[in-house]
């Protein structure tokens, strides 16, 4: 794989082609702040809090850091007044789901988010689906996943599965960026409604 | 039906289908295109066909059930060739008088034609309507012309000549470049060129590409490309064949979605039509070109539409687009080149082979090439389906070809793009119809959804509408469309339940630009065009919401109310009597008056309220004068009373 040098935040930077925006400016010690990201998973560009400025071939444009592909030449501009005001509000719109979880909390004071600024709607989940790419790219065991789509989006267990596989593992809980027990609560809630094999699968 | 195995059979075949068609024999087209069955098509048809029976006359007049031509607003459509008589709103009543009189005594029926509402003339021929006069219809023009499940009526008409030529007289680079320099866009939205995306799946390195029809239609109003995919399926296919060719893709898709019951089942016919006469397989036509094609049906998300998402749900997972960083053309389904169009992109393919590039680029505007179908509904006199050559004026639409608006009701925005567009006010009305014009407007061309609103239409409510089905049709995936969306939707929803608070508008904007920033796909950096483009031509009615809890269209059921004038009510009992909900109180000689707590704002009484008499009212931002004595609600009247 050929190198390329592409700029972040003024300072020259060395990737590998195929790198990510976000690896190479890790790679070179600059932060860019990520809440659906994991380094075993497949990137996956929900939460967009790692947007960033890049400019190529003479035009702006605001992409996903863990996303975007370097390319020589590319300046990438990961914070700007554009950039904080985009993160902000993204942080804003997820507090009034969990407006509790440390790490929002952490990320809101940086960026000047009020958490109060939406009408809280707790769900202690923002979607990040870490939990579901979990289960399904590092365990393949596909026991949770998403229902619903738009608004009323949720993450569900799959009671079948959970009910053989999760005792044992509960790797997922503390990836959640909002609550770490709020996989237990909707695990709960997915075996505790009365199913047939959820007894046989406790025995293990 | 053997084979195929060359142009010349090909050419040969035509001679012999059209050998055996006397172009003087009667033919009876009926519309049975989803709208026209709607309205009773298929009770026609049958009804013309016992007629026919009756009168002995099976082997002497055909019967040809057609797709749609497009005036929908007047179906049953029914045209009889070859005099070419084209009869409107036709019933199953109709059917003995159409052929005893028009097929029989080859009279016209003078009741089933149309009447022009300006001047009173009747029109016989579909060329005289002002409704099609004005348009351009080079490629519905031929679905009243034949029978969507018959390839010989496709054939008859000239079809697959565009194939033939391609494989045996042009090489695919040659194909391209008479592509490339048609200059064609996309119909599906984004006007993308379509020769600059063949040639760069064309290029994309690996062994396999797929081609995709992309039939996910899903902008509220809008029905261009069913019309087409059930009307006319093969010319959609001789596209797909012939970019197939030009990128060298031996695989493809048509991706059309489940509601759409009636298109599934004609392309589905066609392909294997198709194959069996050798247009689709291996060694098409006697050349090396192989090409198969596969119907894929969308299982109803309207998010399935944008390519990646598309793409996605072929691969058999949950239809969620990706980034789009590294193009589709590159890396789609399964990671291979793969090139998506949409389905009038491709139904424009054959007909620039036919003609050339050069003929195409004539008609239309510098930027914008060919002629666009456009669903036309809403306030509109004809609605339907037109097709009008690029850069006619949207006031010629609405007008000339749509007829103008009903009931003399004022115009007020037309939307144009579905719910990624925008409403285009008064002011903006000679502005030419232009991927890039629309653009510069606030709205877009999408694919072709044209929403005629009139004075009664609440721009607010109107933006809320729209982020309303966003709400269930967004994937949900990525956090400034899902969130964003959901909380401008609340916002609107306050604004138009009388709840709005000043900074309202701001707060709009402000998640709007994030939404549009920073959203994954297209769908959501698109959200918020309604609320942007209504919020730039129509703030006045936003504020007139916020500050003065005044809907000026009297549309927002919570922010208006009906009054009855007790200076003008005469007591007649009409509207009392009227009322679903029993709301208004008064008697014979007692002038009515409305239980504002019981009234459901349902507006019946304000219609049924005689013109000369005008006495109900709707107000709206002031409130409702109050009852007046029960004395002076008696109406001694002078002659008739005792």
């Amino acid at each position: 794989m050929s190198e390329i040098t592409l700029q972040i935040d003024g300072k020259e930077v060395k990737a590998r082609e195929g790198m990510t925006i976000l690896e190479a400016a890790q790679g070179a010690g600059i932060s860019i702040p990520t809440l659906c990201h994991h380094e075993k998973l497949e990137p996956y560009g929900a939460c967009r809090i790692c947007t960033v400025e890049v400019e190529t071939r003479g035009r702006t444009s605001l992409v996903a850091a863990c996303l975007y592909p370097v390319e020589k030449n590319l300046v990438v501009r990961t914070r700007s007044k554009k950039v904080d005001k985009i993160r902000k509000a993204l942080l804003e719109l997820m507090l009034a789901h969990a407006p509790d979880a440390p790490k929002l909390q952490d990320l809101a004071r940086e960026y000047g988010a009020d958490k109060d600024r939406f009408e809280k709607e707790p769900s202690f989940c923002i979607l990040c689906g870490l939990c579901v790419r979990y289960c399904a790219e590092v365990k393949k065991k596909n026991a949770i996943g998403f229902i619903d789509r738009g608004t009323r989006r949720e993450i569900s267990f799959i009671p079948e599965i959970a009910a053989r596989e999760c005792w044992n593992c509960k790797e997922c809980f503390p990836l959640c960026p909002t609550e770490a027990l709020q996989a237990a609560y909707v695990l709960t809630g997915a075996l505790t409604s009365s199913f047939p094999s959820f007894e046989a699968g406790s025995e293990k | 039906m053997p084979k195929i195995n060359s142009p010349a059979e090909l050419e040969k075949l035509r001679k012999s289908i059209l050998s055996k068609r006397d172009p003087n024999k009667p033919c009876i087209a009926i519309c049975t295109g989803t709208g026209c069955l709607a309205l009773g098509a298929e009770k026609v048809v049958t009804a013309l066909k016992e007629e026919i029976k009756k009168h002995g006359l099976e082997h002497k007049v055909d019967i040809k059930e057609t797709g749609c031509p497009g005036f929908c607003e007047r179906g049953t459509v029914v045209v009889i060739y070859p005099e070419e008589i084209c009869y409107l709103q036709v019933q199953p009543e109709d059917a003995g008088e159409i052929v005893s009189q028009t097929i029989l005594a080859r009279k016209v029926i003078d009741r089933l034609l149309y009447v022009d509402p300006a001047t009173g003339e009747k029109a016989v021929h579909e060329s005289e309507i002002p409704f099609y006069k004005n348009q351009m219809r080079l490629l519905i023009g031929n679905n009243i012309k034949l029978d969507p499940k018959s390839i010989e009526d496709y054939l008859a008409l000239g079809g697959y000549s565009a194939l033939a030529k391609v494989l045996s007289q042009m090489t695919p680079e040659q194909v391209l470049e008479e592509v490339k320099k048609s200059n064609l866009r996309g119909r599906g939205g984004g006007g993308f060129p379509a020769g600059r995306k063949w040639e760069e799946c064309r290029n994309a390195p690996g062994e396999v590409r797929y081609v995709i029809v992309n039939a996910d239609e899903g902008d509220p109003g809008a029905f261009m490309d069913r019309a087409l995919l059930e009307g006319n399926p093969h010319s959609v296919l001789e596209g797909l064949i012939i970019g197939a060719y030009a990128i060298g893709s031996h695989e493809g898709y048509i991706y059309v979605r489940q509601e759409y019951p009636l298109a599934v089942e004609n392309v589905t016919i066609a392909i294997k039509q198709a194959e069996e006469y050798g247009f689709l397989g291996q060694n098409i036509l006697g050349s090396d070109f192989d090409f198969k094609v596969k119907v894929h049906r969308g299982a109803g998300a309207f998010v399935s539409g944008e390519s990646s998402a598309l793409m996605t749900a072929i691969e058999g997972r949950v239809g969620e687009p990706r980034p789009k960083y590294i193009h589709t053309a590159v890396k789609g389904i399964w990671d291979k080149p793969s090139n998506l169009n949409n389905v009038e992109t491709w139904a424009n393919v054959p007909l620039i082979i036919n003609k050339g590039a050069d003929w195409f680029t004539r008609i239309g505007t510098a930027g914008s090439k060919g002629t666009k179908i456009f669903s036309l509904v809403g306030k509109v006199n004809n609605t339907g389906l037109v097709e009008v050559p690029m850069g006619i004026t949207l006031r010629d639409v609405i007008y000339k070809v749509g007829g103008g608006i009903p009931r003399g009701k004022k115009f007020k925005a037309v939307q144009t793009g579905g719910p990624s567009g925008g409403c285009i006010p008064e002011e903006q009305l000679d502005m030419p119809v232009d991927f890039d014009e629309l653009t510069k407007a606030g709205s877009m061309m999408g694919s072709g959804g044209m929403i005629v609103m009139d004075e009664d239409t609440c721009m607010v409510d109107v933006a809320r509408y729209f982020l309303n089905f966003l709400t269930d049709e967004s994937c949900g995936k990525c956090v400034p469309c899902r969130e964003g969306i959901r909380q401008m939707l609340k916002i609107l929803t306050n604004i138009t339940e009388g709840k709005g608070k000043e900074g309202d508008i701001e707060l709009l904007e402000e998640l709007a630009e994030v939404t549009k920033d920073a959203s994954l796909c297209a769908l959501g950096r698109t959200a918020a065009n309604p609320v942007l483009s209504t919020i730039h031509y129509f703030r006045d009615e936003y504020e007139a919401h916020i500050k003065q809890k005044r809907c000026p269209a009297y549309s927002c059921k919570q922010l208006i109310s009906y009054y009855i004038d007790p200076n003008k009510c005469q007591a007649c009992m009409i509207c009392l009597k009227q009322c679903p909900v029993g709301a208004i109180a008064g008697g014979k000689n007692q002038i009515h008056v409305i239980d504002q707590e019981k009234c459901t704002k349902c507006g019946t009484c304000f219609e049924v309220c005689p013109a000369r008499f005008g006495a109900v009212k709707r107000l709206s931002g002031e409130p409702v004068p109050p009852p007046i004595s029960e004395e002076a609600r008696i109406i001694v009247r002078g002659s008739k009373e005792r």
